[in-house]
């Protein structure tokens, strides 16, 4: 069983990327769990078709405690035999959501959701690492294997730069690794080579380049995958091909993050930044 | 087997069902509804639990339970002496939990018969940035300040699973670096319903840490055995594990009262194992059973009825030899016993107990105080399942009063209807009823007194009973209440 986290800045496209990849695997006949580690939950919506699967956090709240749960309350099948469990957790701006997602991992953990039979477990989780319950997925004995989705925006680069900084942190104690960087195009000028040459310098692969295409939306609306919404279509053929990429990486690598200047040179060089001006610093509009 | 059913005058299911009524009538009715199934006469014939039980507490209530840390720390790693037991968050936790339990511990006083203890003292700053790396300097200055310790058990706090530090991955490293076992035990207090989830994670670390991690120095033989679950709370091991070795035994390993990790992590070769307290350590004794074929016994130390019928059943599992030499402890140690029952049943005859503690006692302790003659008019534990229940109600007299995760209010009226002469129960309890002018016994510690186990322990425990029940000082008090 190979178990894979995907990260990124929030709104990048992790879940519908994450989605439309596992349904790809799914499609070659590859057994698959998702977990969604985000208090939003909407990491398997495209697989069951649902508005919001019931969480792990929404039952204990109901019942009272995580002991009462049973696996089956919360883990659902949707297409191509993919499992679905969603951690669920707090709205914005009370509690601990990411308490709920150690909660739901261990309960997971404790009631035998990862059967030999699964080839995969993804999770998908909130964009920003901002507590150690968001690092869960990448502890010991659960996720090896990182895939940072990006794009050629600023800040979806320095996002995919600190998650590295983040992985290296958890590498030098244990076993996981980056498998690259999953470009979701944004349309930007040259985009694929600069996510190529950030790759590069984190040491690791642009594993591919998803391109933009509205299909991805038209198949949402109906809370599918382009997969399942329409197999034949070029945008579902770069999902499996993506799935093929990442059933077949070798390459997990240590990665090494880079400075802040190291980043911004790579984004002047590429147009995205332009050069400081220290002089203009402070100044408001027609003064000096 | 078809038990005796004990009846009590004056107490009928009927009386009994009607004192449940009344206090239930006390609670709102989403409360009520609640603790409805937690009360109940008892149907001793039924030979089944008469009450639901570890359920989520109903707020609001006073509630006696613990939490998960309570029964980690205080419960199942705390009495393991040679070990340095880490409190891993703010100073609170550890501070009151610092040799509280009266687990005492064998060596030199004022040098080494103390528990080691640690807390990590999180402050602002280990929460917003992580305890990691307070916790691995921690862990080194353990070792070099206590330099004979066997090993370390790391206990979370709350605020630890709050913020997810990877108190697992910390433990493993320096487990490396400082070549001594290191015991992560998430363990966080807001984990489960009550200190029981406390027992049964402690219980998995031992499994996925300790066990099988050493072996004995010496050959195994026929009569090796390990006493499970006995804490030795205000000495009660020192009763209990000499008792087992005059009857011909071993006895290897105790968990863990003034117990020995390197013992603890050999267990696994003995050929029984004898466990008191079932509820916080059965999870073991089970994973033993099916990994490594070790059968086990449940018995009972409290009063000398309950120790010669325990007594002989072990004996049932061995050969002549152990069945000669209990029968002879047994002969032994009755005629002492049985003096001490002439001197003091006199004064407790027919006197009532009402019994609320932990894990065993509000079931094991029942044929001690019989043998007393007093009798049970109702129990209940703070934190059992059902399995505990299922074992109480043959105890229990029938009819008597059966209360699961009891609140003040409930024991405050059941002392009314089943006018109790004695309470036992614990420290939160015990000004409740003694400003009730009713007799008290502190059952969690023995109340600074003990032991109460084997045949060392019963002349204690009648002392300590007569003299609650019988001092004068309650004639001169006159409750208002």
């Amino acid at each position: 069983m190979r178990q894979i986290a995907i990260y990124g800045k929030g709104g990048i496209g992790k879940s519908t990327t994450t989605q439309n990849t596992v349904a790809g695997l799914a499609s070659i006949g590859k057994k698959v769990m998702i977990v969604g580690c985000d208090p939003k939950a909407d990491s398997t919506r495209l697989i069951l078709h649902a508005k919001a699967q019931a969480t792990v956090m929404d039952m204990v709240r109901e019942l009272g405690t995580v002991e009462d749960l049973e696996l089956e309350d919360v883990l659902k099948v949707g297409y191509g035999d993919v499992k679905c469990v969603e951690s669920g957790g707090p709205e914005p701006g009370v509690g601990c959501a990411g308490r709920g997602v150690i909660t739901a991992i261990n309960f997971l953990e404790e009631n035998g959701a990862y059967t030999p039979d699964l080839d995969f477990v993804f999770y998908d989780v909130l964009g920003d690492v901002v507590c150690g319950g968001f690092a869960m997925p990448i502890r010991e004995n659960k996720a090896e294997e990182i895939y940072i989705v990006c794009s050629g925006e600023m800040m979806a680069m320095y996002a995919a730069n600190n998650i590295a900084k983040g992985i290296l942190k958890y590498a030098s104690s244990g076993k996981v690794r980056l498998g690259g960087l999953i470009c979701n195009s944004r349309n930007t000028d040259r985009e694929d080579e600069l996510i190529e040459a950030l790759a590069a310098k984190l040491g690791t692969q642009m594993i591919h380049f998803v391109p933009r295409d509205n299909q991805v939306q038209r198949a949402e609306l109906r809370r599918m995958t382009v997969i399942e919404y329409s197999p034949e279509h070029k945008q579902a053929e770069e999902y499996r091909t993506l799935a093929k990429k990442i059933s077949e990486n070798k390459m997990l690598v240590v990665p090494t993050p880079l400075e802040m200047e190291e980043l911004e040179d790579l984004l002047m060089e590429f147009g995205i930044m332009e050069a400081e001006d220290e002089a203009i610093v402070g100044k408001a509009e027609g003064v000096a | 087997m078809s038990i005796e059913i004990k009846k009590i005058d004056g107490i009928t299911k009927e009386s009994t069902q009607a004192a449940i009524d009344q206090v239930l009538d006390l609670y709102p009715e989403k409360g009520r509804k609640k603790r409805a199934p937690h009360l109940a006469p008892n149907d001793q014939e039924s030979g089944k639990a008469c009450v639901k039980s570890n359920k989520k507490t109903v707020p609001g209530v006073m509630s006696a339970r613990g939490c998960a840390y309570a029964g980690a720390k205080g419960v199942v790693w705390g009495p393991i002496r040679d070990m340095v037991h880490v409190s891993h968050g703010p100073v609170g936790c550890g501070w009151y939990s610092w040799g509280t339990r009266r687990n005492l511990m064998t060596g030199k006083l004022g040098v080494d018969q103390f528990g080691m203890q640690f807390t990590s003292d999180f402050q602002e700053k280990d929460i917003v940035y992580g305890g990691d790396k307070k916790l691995k300097t921690l862990l080194s200055e353990a070792k070099e300040l206590f330099p004979l310790a066997k090993g370390i058990s790391v206990l979370s706090e709350c605020p630890v699973g709050l913020i997810g530090d990877d108190i697992n991955a910390v433990a493993k490293t320096s487990a490396k670096e400082l070549d001594i076992p290191i015991i992560p035990c998430n363990c966080e207090g807001f984990r489960g319903v009550s200190q029981s989830l406390g027992h049964h994670i402690s219980n998995d670390t031992i499994r996925d840490y300790i066990i099988e991690t050493r072996e004995f120095a010496e050959p195994i033989g026929p009569y090796d055995i390990a006493l499970i679950g006995e804490y030795n709370i205000g000495g009660d091991a020192w009763s209990t594990k000499p008792l087992l070795e005059e009857c011909g035994f071993n006895v290897k390993a105790v968990w863990t009262g003034d117990g020995e990790m390197e013992k603890i992590a050999a267990t696994h070769q003995v050929r029984l194992n004898v466990i008191h307290c079932y509820r916080s350590m059965n999870y073991m004794c089970k994973v033993m059973e099916e990994k490594y074929g070790i059968p086990w016994i449940e018995l009972n130390f409290f009063g000398p009825t309950k120790i010669k019928e325990s007594l002989r059943k072990l004996a049932e599992l061995f050969d002549d030899s152990i069945k000669e030499k209990v029968e002879a402890v047994i002969a032994k140690y009755d005629p002492v016993c049985q003096a001490i029952i002439d001197e003091v049943r006199p004064r407790l005859d027919g006197k009532k107990v009402m019994i609320y503690v932990g894990g065993l006692r509000p079931r094991h302790t029942i044929g001690a105080y019989e043998d007393l003659g007093m009798v049970c008019v109702g129990s209940g534990y703070e934190f059992a399942h059902t399995d505990d229940y299922d074992r109480t109600t043959p105890e229990m007299p029938d009819a008597t009063v059966v209360f699961d995760d009891a609140s003040e209010i409930e024991l405050e009226h059941f002392a009314h209807t089943m006018k109790p002469d004695l309470v036992a129960s614990g420290i939160k309890e015990k000004y409740l009823f003694q400003k009730m002018g009713l007799p008290f016994r502190q059952m969690h510690s023995w109340d600074y007194s003990g032991p109460y186990h084997g045949y060392k322990g019963f002349p204690i425990f009648a002392r300590d009973i007569d003299m609650a029940i019988n001092s004068p000082t309650w004639e001169l008090v006159k409750s208002p209440f």
